[in-house]
Formats: C-alpha cells, structure tokens, sequence
C-alpha cells in the first residue's frame, strides 16, 4: 500500500492503494465515486471512461501510480449542476434506457467535443464505437452529441 | 445518511379500508452524490432527490404531501425497460397531477402492497394496468370528495386538472395539498370511475426517464454502487460445466494485503476482502485442481447432438394437424432447411453482484438483508430463506437500478451466493462477478438447431408444414401455437432436448429471439419457392387461417395483418428504388411474441461490391402506448439488439469449458454497425401489452431475408459472421 494524493474534480485528495490498483477501483472503492462504472476490466467497454488531463481515458487499466500528477475529471464532476451542453443534450434526447453506461458514454462525448467540436457523423461514430451500450441507444447517443455539438459555441 | 428504510411517522388507518396511512417518506432519499475524500454513498432510489414530510400514503403505489408532492412508488425492478417511467405515468394520469410535481420512488420488495413485484417476459404493463389506473382514480375520487364536503357542492360538479380540484360554478378551486389531511380520513370507495383514453394528458405523450438527471450526474443507482460501512468484497471461483473442485491452495492468497478470508462451499473457492481490487488479485493468485465429472462437452459433441435428435430422436410432439405425411406425399414441391443458433451469454453492462448480510442469533443465521439488481425479488427471497433455513419474512430484498438484465437476472444464483458467502464469513458482504465471471458462468441463451419443411400444391399454397426443434436445455424449443399455425392444414411441430451440464435460462425473448429468425426466414424461402411475394404470401396465410382456421390460434389475426400492412407501406415494400434507380433488395418479417405484435422490413443495399444493411422499418402493436420516447427506445434498442446477436454472437465451448471470456473475443454490436431504424405504431386503442421484447425476435429475418434478395445466399446460422460466404453487412 502507498498514498497517492490525487487532483480529482478540482480537489486534492488522499488515498491509499497497491500501486497496481486500477483508478476505476480507487475512485469507486475508496472514494466513493461510483459513477465511473467497471463494465470489462479490459479497456475494451468504455463504461470506465475518465478524462485525465482532458483526455478520454479507460480508468479500469490505468494504475494509480501513474496518474498522481494528472488532473482527473469523473462524471460527478464534469460539471457543477449536471448541466454541461453534453448532460442536458442527453436530457434532451432522453438517451439512457438502464443507464449504467452513459457516464463513460457522456466522458467520451465530452472529450471529443472539448477536441472537435463541431465533429461529422462519421467522427462521431468513429470515437463513440468505443463505448459500448448494451442496451442500443446508439442512435440516440449520436442524436445526443449532434444536440451537444449545436450548444456548443 | 446510511438509512434507506420508512420511518412510520403515525398510523392513521381509517375505520375504512385501512389503507390511509401518513408516514415520512425515505428519510435518507436526499443522499447526496459524494464528494472525493468524504464518507460513501447510500444509494440514491428517488427521482427527485427530495424527501417529502408528512405525506398521506393513498394506497401502495402514492402519496401526496402538504406542499403538493406527489411520490408514487414503483415497485417493479427497473433493467433498463423503462417501467420506473411508465408505471408511474399510468397513475399519475388518473390522479390528474403535474408530472413535474411528482417524484418516483423505487419500492423494496413488498408482498402486502405489490403483485408480481418481477420483471420478465415483457408482462409487468399487462398485468398492472388496471390496478395502476385505480391507484391513481381512487386517491382522485378522495381529493374530490373533501373539496365536496369543504365546499359543500356535489362531487359531480368538480373538475381536476394538474393536482388542483375546482368547481367551475363558483370559481373555486385547490390544490390537492391543501386536501389531502381531510381526504385521509374519507372511506376508500370500492370503485371509482376512470378516465376515457380520449381525455389522456400524459399517457401517450413524451415523457423522459425519471432517473435521468441522476443518471447523468453518476448518482449511486445501481447494486454494484451499493455500499454498507463495514461491508466486505467477495468474489468467487466457479468450475467451468461438468468439472468438480478437487484441491485448493489459498495460502498465498490468505497472505495478500487486504484478504480476510477464502472459504469453500459447493465446489466454489471465494475471497473475501477489503477491496475490489485486492480481492481480485488474491483470487488470481489461488492454485486450484478442478476434476473433469464425465459430463462435459464441446460444440462438436452439440453439432452431433442435433444431428442425432433432428433424424432419429425422440420427439415429443407439441402439435398435430390434418395429415402431414399425406401432404408431403401430394405436394408438388417440398422445401427443406436447417437452422442453427448458438449459446449466448447476456452480457448486461452491470455484472451479476448482489449485497447480503446474514445475521446470527444464538441457533444459527436469524434474518438477512439483501440489496441488489434481480428481475425477481421474490425469488430470490425464497431461495436464500431455503437456503439459510429461515422465514421468507426474515429477509429485506431492496431493489436497484440495473445495468441491464436480458433475463440473466431472472436466475438468483448470484443472490444465494451472495448470502452463502456473508452466512460463511459472518458479515456484510457485497459479491461482485467480474466480467469474465458473467460471460463464463452460464444460464445461457440455449443452442438449438431447427428443421423445417414445408409441402406446396401445384399452384404455389401451403398445404403441409412441418418443425422440428433440437435443443440444449430448452425444454421445448418450438412455440407451436404461433404462425404459421392455424393457416396450415396439415402440420406436424414436435421437438427434442438434451441436457447438458452446460447451464441456460431466459434470454430476452426466450426461444422466439431464434425461433423467430428461423420461421420468418424459412417462410421466405416457402414464398420464394412458391415464386410468391413474401408479404403477400403472408397474407394469403393469415386470409386462410381467418376464413378456414386449422386448431387452435393463440395470435390475433388482424392485429398480425395490420403491422404487416403498415411495415410494407412505411417501407415503400417492392416500390423502393436506390439513388442508382435499382430496386432496393427488401427482406420482410413479422413475430407475435409476449402479446405484442411487430413487423419490419429490411433494407440492404449493394455498395462498391458489398452489401450494407442500411434501414430497418418496424411497425409495432402493443396497444396503448404509455411512453412515446420509451416505446421508441424499446423497439429500436431491441432491434439493435436482434441485429447485434444475429451478426456477431457466440459463445462455444471445448470440454465444458467458455472459449470466450470478455468482450475482446466475445463481439457485441457497436455504434458504427447500427443502420437507420424507422419506428411507426398501430394506434388502435386496445389495452397495453409490454415492449422489452417483442421488437427483438423478428429482426434477424429482416436482415436475413434483404440480404437473400441482394446477394441470393441464404443466413441460416447464426452468428451471421460464422457462414461460410457470408460478405458482410455493415
């Protein structure tokens, strides 16, 4: 066991974990952020998405000792009220059926829109084929991050 | 706040029916979402966040604050079907209430207040309607009947609208806040009037998911989310199908940090720890010796096995008419074919997991508190009182969102486990399956393998028919009473099983999500050989089954026809022509499964060589709708779901033990592999029946059939990507 400090959601946090424990298990099993969602353990779902730095990263294979230094955005801190153009075009579409994806899915949105934001269907299909939703929702999910993109500026 | 249970603020029971009780709603429903670094969470049930004070409880399903709060109590398990929006809708409609005022509870499990507390076979809208309805029009009729006595007007001359009583006459009105202390007191009436569907204002509209915002902003909703202070982790290590545990060493594993125990019960070895991770590691590190029993099998064993069921087995025969062997011998063209599906796992986002906690008195386990995502609460209730050897009623089920559940979750092995595990380890204990435990441990979609036959005269008409069905523990794979059935004059429809160590349950749409595909496509393959339009050849069977029926009919006949009629026309069917002015090759399909009704047409189109499956048409009959956006979403999700399986699903087996373990060898369908789907419904006004299922079974045929008309090769096995020559659709 080590202690990690973490920059998470605009807050320093302690922790302590095996160096090898995958940020998706501290921030659930030790933090209490559980809108991350463990889905393969294999970086091959995207329920587990995060941005670390910005980026859109599978938080199920990334150890945390690698990330003390990085700055780290869950879900429950995308925004302050649930209220980033991504969250409320996913309102607005009503995107989730059961939901347990849609986290890693709005990471994703989030991130490609922060890169390109005004993206083609084709990107958007290009980066959202990495998440996978058991449910299919696909089609809203695509309806979702073209609302997204329009708010946008 | 740890606490999610009712505190019972009084009992005001009326002299009447009883069933007016005032009570505080969860004193804990406000659960914060956590902050980094700060205590956990409690699971979040509530839609609105919002904990109302001092509500009057009408009946099971509502109760209304002082300030105008409405809260209704869902009571069935919630996997993604939308039923925590749409049960509510149905009472808040004949409770005539601002939708925007009302906040959506999810119930425990609860046999006093609740039926069929289960979410399965797509029957919950079915079977709830009418009580949802008068749970809503009976707390109405109270409100109304205190602003009589208040106003000391008749009843009849009171209007509601949006949780406001008014009497026109005097210009007087108020809102069922200010009611409901007097309305408490009031006789329950045995029978209230409801509603005229015409004057519907929320059923049949839009109305988003209530969970939505707490889905969005990563509230704790789901049993995996679950957490107790002093809770432990627990996994399990299960044999694959047909082995036995032979030896175990835990040692290095009891010396990994954070394990606090590995025990061994029914040829499982579990961990127990402090932490997910911790507890993965130390089951990794377990040196375990499995033992073959003499049972297990592999997918070649499976391919001999129908073989040998479909040419000499032991068929028990579901359904006989006419004459079939007559038929067959008069026909002037007999059509054979074969059909193959393989097992499937279920794979909802959500792992299996479960939270038990067993408690002991002084004689062994006394009560147990369980907290999860089950499709039967009850169940799994019964079995872990079996189980432990206590009452039924010594044991809390609380019901959580779940990530998914394709009928994995109607099975409560998992829930038993959980209980076994923290009965063991004597404490709190949350299990969790890892992905590779929910692909590897079984209750499978079965395999089966079907033979049809179908006998035509000289002008083209069905006159025999035949099916067979060879499965691995299905049971009976065939649904004998549906189509063709009844518009055929001699058939013969029987089936044989095999039972294998290798474990099945309900998938989505049991039977029919293949059964489905099989028919619609070998009925394709009839109307081709009777060189008759496939729709067409449809309706003259439905014309024949109404004007001259054979047995029994368990469809209705115009229903079916009518989604036929209203997929072909939304399809433009044989009308549609490419941007290159060719015809675009249609494939067409249509299943009657769990009351439901639905039609689709398929669209491919042949692009640089290779053919792209571009649209989906469905038209859909499920009565009523209550929901528009999730009706949509279930028709569309389900055919996403029929196409994903159809193209790509398999899970096959080498001596018992799973070849595919995540979803890097194991393929689900993703964004960039959906083609458009275009949703229309029958608006017919008759009682709703469920939509969780029935838009999955006919998809694959759609896709099936418009792929025959765009390269003229036949899919008969699934996964599609599996068929020797198959070139592709996406």
């Amino acid at each position: 066991m080590a202690l990690y400090k973490l920059q998470i959601n605009g807050k320093t946090v302690q922790t302590e974990a095996d160096p090898d424990t995958p940020l998706l298990w501290v921030l659930r099993d030790n933090l209490g952020l559980v809108g991350t969602k463990y889905g393969c353990g294999i970086a091959m779902c995207g329920a587990c998405t995060v941005h670390v730095n910005g980026e859109a990263t599978r938080s199920c294979v990334l150890p945390v000792s690698s990330v003390s230094s990085a700055k780290i955005t869950t879900i429950e801190g995308l925004s302050k009220n649930g209220d980033h153009p991504v969250q409320q075009a996913w309102d607005e579409v009503d995107v989730p059926q059961c939901g347990y994806c849609q986290a890693g899915q709005i990471m994703t949105a989030a991130a490609l829109l922060k890169r390109n934001p005004k993206p083609s269907t084709e990107e958007i299909d290009a980066t959202m084929s990495g998440n996978i939703c058991r449910c299919g929702t696909y089609h809203r999910i695509r309806e979702a991050v073209k609302v997204a993109s329009a708010k946008t500026k | 706040m740890t606490s999610t249970r009712r505190s019972f603020l009084k009992i005001a029971a009326s002299a009447g029916g009883g069933l007016v009780l005032g009570f505080n709603w969860f004193d804990a429903v406000a659960a914060d979402t956590l902050q980094a670094g700060g205590g956990l969470p409690a699971l979040v049930h509530s839609s609105k966040n919002a904990a109302a004070a001092a509500s009057v409880e009408f009946n099971s399903f509502l109760s209304i604050a002082p300030d105008g709060l409405v809260t209704i109590l869902s009571p069935n398990p919630e996997i993604g079907q939308g039923i925590k929006t749409a049960f509510p809708i149905v009472v808040a409609e004949e409770l005539d209430v601002d939708w925007n005022r009302v906040n959506v509870v999810q119930s425990a499990l609860d046999n006093k207040k609740f039926d069929r507390q289960l979410t399965g076979g797509s029957g919950a809208i079915k079977h709830s309607w009418t009580r949802l309805r008068k749970a809503g029009a009976t707390a109405r009729q109270l409100l109304m009947q205190a602003a009589a006595q208040r106003w000391s007007v008749p009843v009849t001359e009171l209007t509601t609208d949006k949780g406001v009583v008014f009497h026109k006459a005097s210009n007087r009105k108020l809102p069922y806040g200010e009611l409901v202390a007097d309305a408490a007191k009031l006789p329950v009436p045995a029978d209230v009037p409801l509603k005229d569907p015409k004057s519907f204002k929320l059923i049949g509209g839009t109305i988003k998911n209530v969970d939505n915002k707490n889905i969005l902003t990563g509230k704790p909703l789901f049993g995996i989310d679950f957490y107790r202070e002093g809770m432990l982790t627990g996994m399990i290590q299960r044999p694959a199908f047909g082995y036995k545990l032979k030896s175990v060493d835990a040692k290095a594993a009891k010396a990994m940090p954070g394990i606090v125990d590995v025990v061994t019960f029914k040829n499982n070895v579990a961990v127990v720890g402090k932490s997910t991770w911790q507890v993965k590691k130390a089951r990794e590190a377990l040196k375990i010796e499995w033992e073959k029993d003499g049972s297990t099998e592999s997918n070649a064993d499976h391919d001999r096995l129908f073989t040998e069921m479909l040419n000499g087995g032991k068929a028990t025969v579901q359904r006989k008419d006419g004459d079939v062997d007559a038929a067959f011998k008069s026909a002037a063209k007999v059509v054979k074919a074969e059909y193959q599906c393989p097992f499937l796992p279920h794979s909802p986002m959500e792992p299996m997991n479960f939270f038990a906690h067993v408690k002991f008195g002084p004689n062994g386990p006394e009560s147990c508190e369980l907290a999860g995502p089950t499709q039967t609460p009850d169940m799994a209730r019964n079995e872990t009182a079996k189980l432990l050897n206590i009452p039924a009623d010594k044991i809390t089920v609380e019901l959580t969102r779940m990530g998914g559940g394709f009928g994995r979750r109607l099975k409560a092995d998992y829930v038993v486990e959980a209980a076994e595990l923290s009965s063991l380890v004597k404490a709190p204990v949350k299990l969790i399956w890892t992905r590779e435990d929910d692909m590897t441990g079984g209750s499978y979609r079965p395999a089966v393998r079907y033979r049809f036959e179908a006998a035509l005269d000289a002008q083209g008409n069905l006159i025999g028919y035949k099916l067979r069905g060879a499965s691995i523990n299905a049971g009976n794979s065939t649904r004998q009473d549906n189509f063709p059935s009844g518009a055929v004059p001699n058939l013969l429809i029987d089936s044989v099983d095999h039972k294998s160590p290798i474990t099945t349950g309900a998938w989505r749409a049991p039977i029919t999500n293949f059964l489905a595909f099989a028919e619609q496509s070998f009925i394709d393959e009839v109307a081709t050989a009777a060189g008759k339009d496939p729709v067409q050849f449809r309706l003259d069977l439905l014309d024949k089954a109404k004007a001259s029926p054979t047995g029994a009919i368990k469809y209705d006949i115009d229903r079916m026809i009518a989604v036929i009629k209203l997929a072909a026309e939304k399809a433009g069917w044989g009308q549609k022509k490419g941007a290159d002015g060719k015809a675009v090759a249609q494939g067409f399909s249509v299943y009657f499964s769990h009351n439901s009704y639905v039609a689709q047409v398929g669209e491919v189109v042949m692009q640089k060589g290779k053919p792209v499956l571009q649209k989906i048409y469905a038209a859909a009959d499920c009565g009523i709708i209550i929901n528009q956006s999730g009706a949509r979403q279930q028709v569309m999700g389900g055919i996403v779901d029929g196409i994903g399986h159809a193209m790509y699903g398999n899970m096959t087996f080498k001596d018992g033990v799973p070849q595919q373990a995540n979803f890097n060898d194991y393929r689900l369908i993703r964004m960039n592999e959906v083609p458009a789907v275009e949703v229309h419904f029958v608006d017919n006004g008759i009682e709703p029946t469920g939509l969780g299922e029935p838009a999955l079974p006919p998809t694959g045929a759609a896709v099936s059939n418009a792929y025959f008309k765009a390269t003229g090769q036949r899919l008969r096995n699934q996964p599609f990507i599996n068929q020797d020559g198959f070139k592709g659709v996406s």
